[in-house]
């Protein structure tokens, strides 16, 4: 072994002055170097989920995102896809805290009537093998048309019309709660005259209520 | 020691999870799949080779006092170096491995062997050991998620072999774990004294 420097406190001093410093750099360089891609690739993956879930689109719904607040929790975020001029539907990045193992995000795509065109998963923590079966096809196609003001997206447990996930019951509830919250807040956002919309805001204020002492 | 056996000590005769029992938590935590295992079991391979080889580099320069957070700041950094590369490069294995890639640092593997080995070795029996080490505790993490993938889903590495719902949950839950990995430890243990 080479002779150690001598534990004095200039040399400890030094020593670790010496260390962090070129840490500090190093990390610096990283930084610098994977920013650009990381911002692309977290960009990306938004960008992909709502092509996913809305009808195809010529804008950057990225750029004219808006928040809309919900009651008793944080705000969703809304991404309106215009295809020329033309409102084609508006992704809304929803979340719940319901999940088997606390929060799971959705990218839920509504058409501009509330009617669900289709869901896709953005982040959870469920169980491999139960919870995470949530993002397979026939679990979200069961939601794909249904307009949550008239359909019941509760599981079949629940008296809803939903088929739960074999053995992740919790998951698919949390499910069709994150998706029943980003309907919710879009239709209190873009409240329309018509009578259909209003009569659907009643009917999923008492199931809001039905959910939460279900829960 | 010989390169070699410095090498191959880490794979079986000295393997950082079965044998040493090092690093338990993220082999506990991030093995409910071959894929998951595998990924760490890198990412940890990385920061053990380039720490050991720093370590190994500096390791006269740095007072007897004070090595344990000089080593600590090296192996910190290149575990942000390996998250921030993730994040940006393999974002899809980044959140799945989540809060582990951070817990890298606090692995006792990698502290261990900057404090048992490339404190006294010379730069290349460092990284040769430092390599070692890391894909004994990669194919141990490999092994681990395939057999728990495998029992609880019946998918090896998401390839399916026999059909999900004969699946058993327990393994994919932490109990699974335990029981996985005691089993392996014994079957390890058994063929290293034969």
């Amino acid at each position: 072994m080479a002779n150690k420097k001598e534990s004095t406190f200039i040399n400890m001093v030094v020593a670790l002055l010496i260390v962090t410093l070129v840490a500090a750099t190093t990390l610096g360089f990283v930084y610098e170097f994977t920013k650009a891609p990381i911002a692309l690739a977290k960009l990306n993956k938004k960008l992909n989920a709502i092509k996913l879930v809305v009808p195809e689109f010529t804008n950057n719904p990225d750029s004219i995102k808006y928040e809309i607040p919900v009651e008793g929790g944080l705000p969703v975020m809304a991404y309106p896809a215009y295809n020329n001029e033309e409102l084609v539907g508006t992704a809304i990045e929803t979340y719940t805290m319901k999940g088997f193992s606390g929060l799971i995000k959705l990218m839920v795509g509504l058409a501009p009537d509330g009617t669900i065109h289709s869901v896709s998963v953005l982040e959870h923590k469920e169980t491999p093998g139960l919870g995470t079966h949530m993002s397979d096809e026939w679990y979200i196609n069961q939601y794909k048309g249904k307009n949550p003001g008239t359909d019941n997206l509760k599981v079949k447990k629940d008296m809803g019309e939903i088929d739960a996930i074999t053995a992740a019951t919790i998951s698919s509830r949390a499910f069709s709660d994150a998706v029943q919250k980003a309907y919710d807040a879009y239709v209190n956002y873009n409240i329309e005259p018509e009578s259909a919309v209003v009569d659907s805001t009643l009917n999923t204020q008492k199931e809001g209520g039905e959910n939460e002492s279900a829960n | 020691m010989s390169q070699l056996t410095n090498f191959t000590k880490g794979l079986l005769k000295e393997n950082p999870v079965f044998v040493l029992l090092l690093g338990l938590c993220p082999t506990l935590g991030v093995t409910t799949t071959a894929f998951n295992g595998l990924g760490m079991g890198l990412a940890t391979t990385f920061v053990l080779v380039m720490s050991n080889m720093v370590v190994s580099l500096v390791k006269s320069g740095i007072p007897d006092k004070v090595r344990i957070p000089a080593f600590i700041v090296i192996i910190a950094s290149f575990v942000t170096v390996v998250e921030l590369t993730m994040q940006a490069y393999l974002p899809s294995l980044f959140e799945s491995l989540g809060l582990f890639i951070p817990l890298i640092v606090v692995n006792c593997v990698v502290l261990g062997r900057a404090e048992a080995f490339a404190s006294k070795n010379n730069v290349g029996s460092s990284i040769i050991d430092g390599l070692g080490m890391g894909i004994g505790f990669s194919l141990a993490l490999t092994l681990l998620g395939a057999i728990r993938e495998f029992l609880g889903t019946g998918e090896v590495f998401g390839l399916q072999i026999f059909d999900s719902s004969y699946g058993m949950i327990v393994f994919i839950l932490n109990p699974g774990a335990f029981i996985v990995l005691g089993y392996l430890i014994l079957v390890v243990n058994r063929l290293n004294k034969a």
